[in-house]
């Protein structure tokens, strides 16, 4: 390796983004907004590994496969948004912490 | 190519989106006659699908097949489907959520459910399972005027999109570590002694995004608060047909492309099929909502038809198959009463409301102890022979550990089953429940309770179909 950047250094990097993603849902206690900026992180994420895999084999697959995952994060972005407008609607807040009304 | 193998999944999506113009050109409110056209579409489906002679036909450069397997998950989840419509028909009129995009949104979940069981690709697989969740995420939240609903639907987006994630980076390590996302290649990329770590935690991130959706634990945290908070004609749609398309699909990966690692998953599906069947017996016992309840209740259950799936031989299949077709009847008979729990006007949901049921609806009290018995699992009820088919090929795949707590665990479960015959028989009345019940709910409680009480009358069509169904995939 002398300095190239190669297919090691974008897994690398997908699987932090990957990591903070998931650390962002889990570990953010403040609204709701943010999980989903963790989500769409989450998919980028993946978008990295994709498109590197597909770099390396020399298949376009993997490029395909990215298009249709941008495709669904927006229609998943618009569904989600869509259901935290009713849910402030209903509860005027949006912070992680209030979200308990069901227990047991 | 043969086009008409896919004609189920391309007429629902055609009369679909003719329904969405239908709907948002005509005056007044459709919801009705939307509601009957997607009930008839459901029908017209499933006998399309009744008529196919499934060969492995593949479709769509192999993206898509039609085998035995797909062919009869796909009949019980249109045929689950449309009851469930056709359950919260009245429903949806008389809690003021009456849009005709309600039953649309169910439609267009059951194309994604049609999509999943017949998905041979990691693309198809994933655009499959979102359609289903994009359109359960909002019917879940459907009562946009009430907290918990919109609550729910807001926990189930969250927790979803999550599963999502993670089904996806497995899909996205699976594939370029195999160079390829169709099902087929990446069996023939792997042998059991030279799996690749890349592929191994590919498939772990798969398991775990899959297991999200058939709520098995430890990935279940999302499934009592949804159906505690959705609508009760969603949660009765959500319990039947999704999960049954779920863990079709969830069979079909680890049978077909990681078949040869069946070492390796037999010891994650071992694990979350235990806790699931542990968890589902202890924590539904201090349950006071009977949503909540049934939640729990079909945590347990897919512990048990994952007893099945572990076993990973044709026989373990078949029993975990037989266990979801008995599953999805008991369930939406339970349903179908629990929408009968309504006095002066409201719904009710506490197990307490449906006290001295026996004396003033006999009928009905009586067709919920056929089911909850039959959820215990006493013979000769149908819930039984789902339990045996599965415990007994746990026994000849010598996993009896697995058997051993599975029974224990279902003894554990028949407490709380039973607790609910006996507030129904024994207890002192209360408020008696609003009659009549509907045409729709009569007829759906009394078919699904004769079904549970006489399977044992005549099994062999039936467990000979989920025979052949699992035959179908191990061959292909």
């Amino acid at each position: 390796m002398s300095g190239a950047v190669g297919l090691e250094h974008y897994l690398a990097v997908a699987a932090i983004l990957f990591a903070v993603g998931i650390f962002g849902i889990f570990l953010n206690r403040k609204n709701v907004i943010i999980i989903l900026m963790s989500i769409e992180l989450m998919l980028l994420a993946v978008n990295i590994n994709l498109v590197a895999f597909s770099a390396h084999l020399g298949d376009l697959v993997g490029q395909v496969f990215a298009m249709f995952v941008l495709t669904v994060a927006a229609a998943e972005a618009a569904v989600g948004l869509a259901i935290l407008v009713v849910y402030f609607r209903n509860r005027g807040t949006i912070e992680v912490e209030d979200i308990n009304l069901m227990k047991g | 190519m043969n086009y008409t193998l896919a004609l189920p999944e391309l007429f629902l999506a055609a009369s679909g989106m003719a329904m969405l113009i239908y709907g948002a050109f005509r005056r007044g409110n459709p919801t009705r006659e939307v509601g009957w056209g997607v009930i008839a579409v459901l029908v017209v489906a499933l006998f399309i699908t009744g008529s196919q002679t499934p060969g492995n036909g593949a479709l769509f450069g192999g993206m898509f097949i039609v085998d035995g397997f797909a062919v009869f998950l796909k009949i019980l989840i249109l045929a689950a489907s449309a009851l469930a419509v056709l359950m919260s028909q009245s429903y949806i009129e008389r809690e003021q959520m009456a849009r005709y995009e309600f039953p649309l949104l169910l439609l267009f979940a059951t194309l994604g459910m049609l999509m999943m069981v017949s998905a041979n690709d990691l693309i198809s697989l994933y655009i499959g399972l979102e359609l289903q969740s994009l359109a359960l995420y909002v019917v879940a939240a459907f009562r946009r005027d009430s907290a918990r609903s919109t609550e729910a639907g807001l926990k189930y987006f969250v927790l979803g999109a999550l599963s999502s994630g993670m089904l996806l980076y497995g899909s996205s390590l699976i594939y370029g570590f195999a160079g390829t996302t169709q099902f087929a290649g990446i069996a023939a990329s792997l042998t059991a002694e030279s799996a690749s770590i890349g592929l191994l935690v590919g498939m772990v991130f798969l398991v775990a995004g899959l297991a999200f959706k058939i709520s098995a634990v430890p990935f279940h945290m999302w499934t009592p608060d949804v159906y505690e908070g959705a609508p009760t004609p969603v949660t009765a749609f959500l319990a039947a047909a999704p999960k049954l398309a779920a863990i079709g699909l969830f069979a079909r990966v680890l049978v077909g492309p990681f078949g040869d690692l069946v070492a390796e998953w037999r010891q994650i599906v071992l694990v979350i099929s235990i806790a699931s069947m542990v968890l589902g017996a202890y924590a539904a016992i201090n349950q006071t909502n009977i949503k909540r309840l049934m939640a729990y209740s079909s945590i347990g259950s897919v512990g048990y038809a994952l007893v099945g799936l572990a076993a990973g031989t044709e026989e373990g299949l078949r029993g975990m198959l037989v266990y979801m077709m008995i599953y999805i009847v008991i369930n939406i008979g339970t349903f179908a009463c629990i929408l009968c729990m309504r006095v002066k006007g409201r719904m009710v949901e506490g197990i307490e409301d449906l006290a001295g049921l026996s004396r003033t609806q006999p009928l009905l009290a009586a067709a919920l102890a056929v089911f909850m018995f039959s959820l215990a699992g006493i013979p000769p009820l149908a819930g039984f022979f789902g339990k045996l088919y599965v415990f007994l090929a746990a026994i000849n795949a010598q996993l009896y550990v697995l058997a051993v707590i599975g029974v224990l665990a279902s003894v554990v479960a028949a407490f709380y089953y039973v607790r609910i015959v006996k507030v129904m028989y024994f207890d002192e009345p209360g408020d008696a429940f609003d009659r009549p019940i509907g045409w729709e709910m009569a007829a759906i409680v009394g078919v699904t309770a004769l079904a549970a009480l006489l399977f044992f009358v005549l099994p062999e069509p039936f467990i000979g179909e989920a025979a052949a169904a699992a035959a179908a995939l191990f061959a292909g």
